[in-house]
């Protein structure tokens, strides 16, 4: 060294100032998080605008979820492979104005739950006398989510129930019970999938449906002749389940034409929604895939182009398990929540926000690190809501994977395996057993409430979502009709939650519920535009978001204070588009398709 | 890991190739990185992003320039920096930018700081990632899952690495840890019980890669004996083995973090005895 010693000694304090940095940006990260203390509802109300508080008991709802048991031969690693199924959809299953809420649960000989709204804040599970309940049986797999949607059109939303097994359709008769019509339907014997999307792709009035397969169809997961059933790699496995699209005839049967339409993927789909992305009156499909990238298929006319690397999405494989819409910056266009996986010092994927960016052409920058909701744990369930009704769409985030000893960790024996060769990986006897361990367990849940200048703050421990569950499954729905949105969350091995939330009654809110005529009846897919105070935000109905969820058909927009609304602007799935003028906050308006 | 190559022969009437693949080329390790990352890049998209990979390699090309400049007073020669910096930019996961930049820097400065005998003893980009795994683990994570996890990339990046390794003459530092580790695996398989096939599963991966040919063969912080090459990396794996027994993710890093600077530390003062003994013998 030729230098000073003046000089060397400038080096060595700039290197340990540089040592020094990250432990400099950890304390700032902490000193953020400790000001999240919990408070009362008052407090939280006057901070934030709203309090959520846990009301399953009260609402007559004791529901907790049964994990499956699959194969002895996989008993080592069975809280890994038998980690999902947990869900929750909300539906106005007999049309009496009131959301009810659908719950899967997933141990052979398990009970589905369907509870009705009672109107009087409680629940009664009415799944045994509407024919929904024994539908875990032995010899047809095991429920793993359900959408709702009605694909005959006669004004009830028929039920399609998502299964590691043989996939079930149940049609509505008119709210006093339920047919179970699958092979009248013509669907396949068997699908090991998590995610099931209702949406009319070809916009013939009829509602399709999108089935994503996760463990490959020709697996009967109870039956294994062989362990090679994991991923072949964590990152680019495409030894999944295949997709299915199901092409309603509209004579109650369904055509597979899913390769016909451009839907080929054997990636380990876990999450799926559809939504018009472009503008263009078709819906495209976005895939969140497990051990890999996600894909996008954009709808032109009827049939599908994967262009998620074009388009920005489909570069980075992650582990997506969620996929979410919200127009958060209230500029008319869709941003795409995607969970992953982060665990601190062993993998930091970060959730993904995908944000359209300028321009003609589609293309997608991740912004959840500049936006705040990037790190999230081992992330599943997700929705967009406008929980505080300020006008600006918050982030409800649900996570936790396996939580068993609080002491001990699999993540070590998992890394291992799951950076090697696919010989390996793919196997899992090769796999360590899990002897009790946790992974990613105990976890807390993410509320971010959104600034509207392109920042969201994790407010959970202080507005009342303090569980730590293995969340699976987030749904959102104003379930007593009050004008404002509720959170039911889906828990594996755990109690299903229904968080109560009480706003800020200076905020304004107003909602609709839109019937199609020409479209499909259950308006899936239909935009509404509500221009308010200067601004503008954009909303659809949807046939399943989420991860394994369906939030209420209903529409539901937060205004801020003082609201003078402008209009609404209706876009629906047959093209024609509709203008509500004359609105007033506080409101449900029910707005039937022009004929 | 940096590579800078020091055994220079003059060669003469050799055919390019030769020259190019020889010994005395300080580009071929820089080139064979380059071209594990290309590989990587354009089939399986391993990066977290072209950036940040660029910024670290940036910041490691700058950050060398400079300090050699103000502290040695000349100006490097930089195969070794970008070596550290493409390498801190593929083991490094972080959706954030500022630890590539921040890892880079600390591996580069690492070299000018923690000196002994005017020799530095921590391989940089090991002790900077390192600081980034120990300092940084709400951020940053390694290079654990990614590179496809097929066999054929995986075939041609051992074989080409083999081959590289070979004309460089530190083959027998590559082999001996591997041959460690697949047997230290055996025996962490008998006293944990777990599947072999499951021990042995991460070397497997391209972190192992990586860590293999351009980590431990590092010529500026390892050992000049042959022999004591062979038995330093040895010992690498042997800690490791012991860190892996009590689950740490990133053994080998540490493990060489451990045994790098004490092997070198052992042989500067086998050194110094021995250049004591030959005065007072002379």
């Amino acid at each position: 060294m030729k230098a000073s010693l003046t000089a060397r000694v400038v080096l060595a304090i700039l290197f340990v100032g540089m040592l020094a940095t990250p432990l400099a940006i950890r304390q700032v990260s902490a000193r953020q998080e400790e000001a999240q203390a919990k408070l009362d509802e008052g407090q939280a109300i006057a901070r934030y605008g709203f309090h959520l508080q846990e009301v399953s008991q009260p609402a007559g709802v004791n529901f907790v979820h049964q994990a499956p048991t699959l194969d002895a031969k996989l008993e080592g690693i069975m809280p890994e492979v038998a980690s999902m199924g947990a869900s929750v959809s909300i539906v106005d299953f007999d049309r009496d104005g009131w959301p009810d809420l659908y719950v899967t649960n997933s141990a052979i000989g398990s009970q589905n739950h369907l509870y009705r709204n009672m109107h009087d804040g409680t629940f009664q599970d009415v799944a045994a006398q509407m024919g929904l309940a024994d539908v875990n049986q032995a010899g047809t797999g095991v429920s793993m989510g359900a959408v709702w949607g009605d694909y005959d059109n006669d004004g009830y939303e028929d039920l399609f129930l998502i299964k590691w097994g043989k996939p079930e359709l149940f049609h509505n008769d008119h709210g006093r019970g339920f047919t179970r019509v699958s092979e009248a339907a013509g669907l396949p014997p068997w699908i090991n999938a998590n995610s099931a999307v209702w949406f009319d792709y070809d916009g013939d009035g009829l509602l399709d449906l999108f089935v994503g397969g996760y463990y490959s169809e020709k697996l009967d997961l109870w039956h294994l002749h062989t362990t090679r059933m994991m991923p072949e790699s964590f990152e680019y496995a495409k030894n999944g389940g295949r997709k299915f699209l199901f092409h309603n005839l509209g004579n109650g049967r369904f055509e597979e034409v899913s390769e016909k339409a451009g839907i080929k993927s054997n990636r380990w789909a876990l999450a799926a929604s559809a939504a018009d992305l472009r503008g263009t009156g078709y819906p495209d499909l976005f895939i969140a895939n497990d051990y890999g990238v996600s894909e996008l298929f954009l709808n032109e006319g009827g049939h599908f182009r994967e262009a998620g690397e074009a388009t920005g999405v489909g570069f980075a494989p992650k582990s997506g398990m969620n996929v979410a819409y919200g127009d958060i910056l209230n500029q008319g266009k869709y941003a795409i929540y995607v969970s992953n996986i982060s665990q601190e010092g062993v993998l930091i994927q970060g959730n993904n926000l995908w944000v359209p960016q300028e321009g003609s052409s589609l293309k997608y920058e991740n912004l959840a690190r500049d936006m705040g909701v990037e790190l999230g744990g081992w992330s599943f369930g997700a929705q967009f809501g406008d929980l505080n009704n300020d006008g600006f769409l918050d982030l409800y985030l649900t996570n936790g994977y396996i939580s068993l000893s609080r002491s001990k960790s699999y993540w070590y024996d998992f890394s291992r395996v799951a950076g090697g060769n696919s010989k390996i990986i793919a196997d899992a006897a090769d796999w360590p057993a899990f002897d009790g361990r946790s992974l990613s367990g105990y976890q807390q849940k993410k509320v971010w409430i959104n600034d509207g200048a392109g920042k969201f703050v994790d407010v959970a421990q202080a507005v009342g979502a303090t569980d730590i569950y293995d969340g699976r499954s987030v749904a959102l729905a104003d379930l007593w009709n009050r004008g404002v949105l509720d959170v039911v969350v889906a828990n594996q091995r755990g109690p299903l939650l229904i968080y109560k939330n009480t706003v800020n009654p200076q905020n304004g809110w107003v909602e609709f519920s839109l019937q199609g005529s020409r479209s499909n009846r259950s308006a899936i897919g239909a935009q509404v535009t509500l221009y308010w105070n200067g601004q503008q935000q954009i909303q659809h109905v949807s046939g399943g978001s989420g991860f394994a969820a369906q939030n209420d058909r209903r529409l539901h927009f937060g205004l801020g204070k003082n609201p003078q609304i402008e209009k609404a602007v209706i876009r629906w799935p047959s093209g024609k588009v509709q203008t509500v003028d004359n609105l007033v906050p506080g409101k449900l308006y029910n707005v039937r398709e022009a004929e | 890991m940096s590579h800078g190559v020091s055994i220079g022969q003059p060669v003469k009437l050799e055919a390019a190739w030769k020259r190019f693949f020889s010994p005395s080329n300080r580009y071929l390790s820089p080139l064979l990185i380059s071209c594990v990352l290309l590989v990587g890049q354009l089939s399986y998209g391993i990066l977290e992003s072209y950036t940040r990979t660029l910024l670290a390699i940036a910041t490691s090309l700058v950050a060398e320039l400079i300090l050699s400049r103000i502290y040695m007073g000349k100006w490097p020669n930089v195969a070794s920096a970008y070596i550290t910096g493409i390498s801190v930019g593929i083991l490094v996961r972080s959706p954030a930018f500022w630890p590539y930049a921040l890892c880079a820097l600390i591996s580069i400065t690492s070299k000018y700081v923690l000196r002994v005998h005017d020799r530095h003893i921590w391989n940089p980009s090991n002790f900077g990632i390192v600081a980034m795994f120990v300092l940084a683990s709400g951020t940053v994570a390694g290079l654990s899952i990614q590179w496809g996890n097929f066999v054929w990339p995986m075939i041609v990046i051992w074989t080409l690495g083999s081959a590289i390794i070979w004309r460089l003459r530190r083959f027998h530092i590559s082999a001996t840890y591997v041959v460690s580790f697949l047997a230290f695996a055996l025996l962490r398989s008998w006293i944990t019980g777990d599947p072999w096939w499951s021990e042995i599963s991460p070397i497997t991966g391209p972190m192992y890669q990586l860590f293999i040919f351009f980590m431990i063969t590092d010529p500026k912080t390892t050992v000049r004996s042959k022999t004591g090459q062979c038995v330093t990396v040895f010992v690498v794996a042997a800690v490791e083995m012991v860190l892996r027994l009590h689950q740490a993710v990133y053994a080998p890093f540490y493990a060489l973090f451990l045994v790098g600077p004490a092997a070198m530390l052992l042989e500067m003062w086998m050194d110094a005895r021995r250049a004591r003994l030959l005065v007072a013998h002379a």
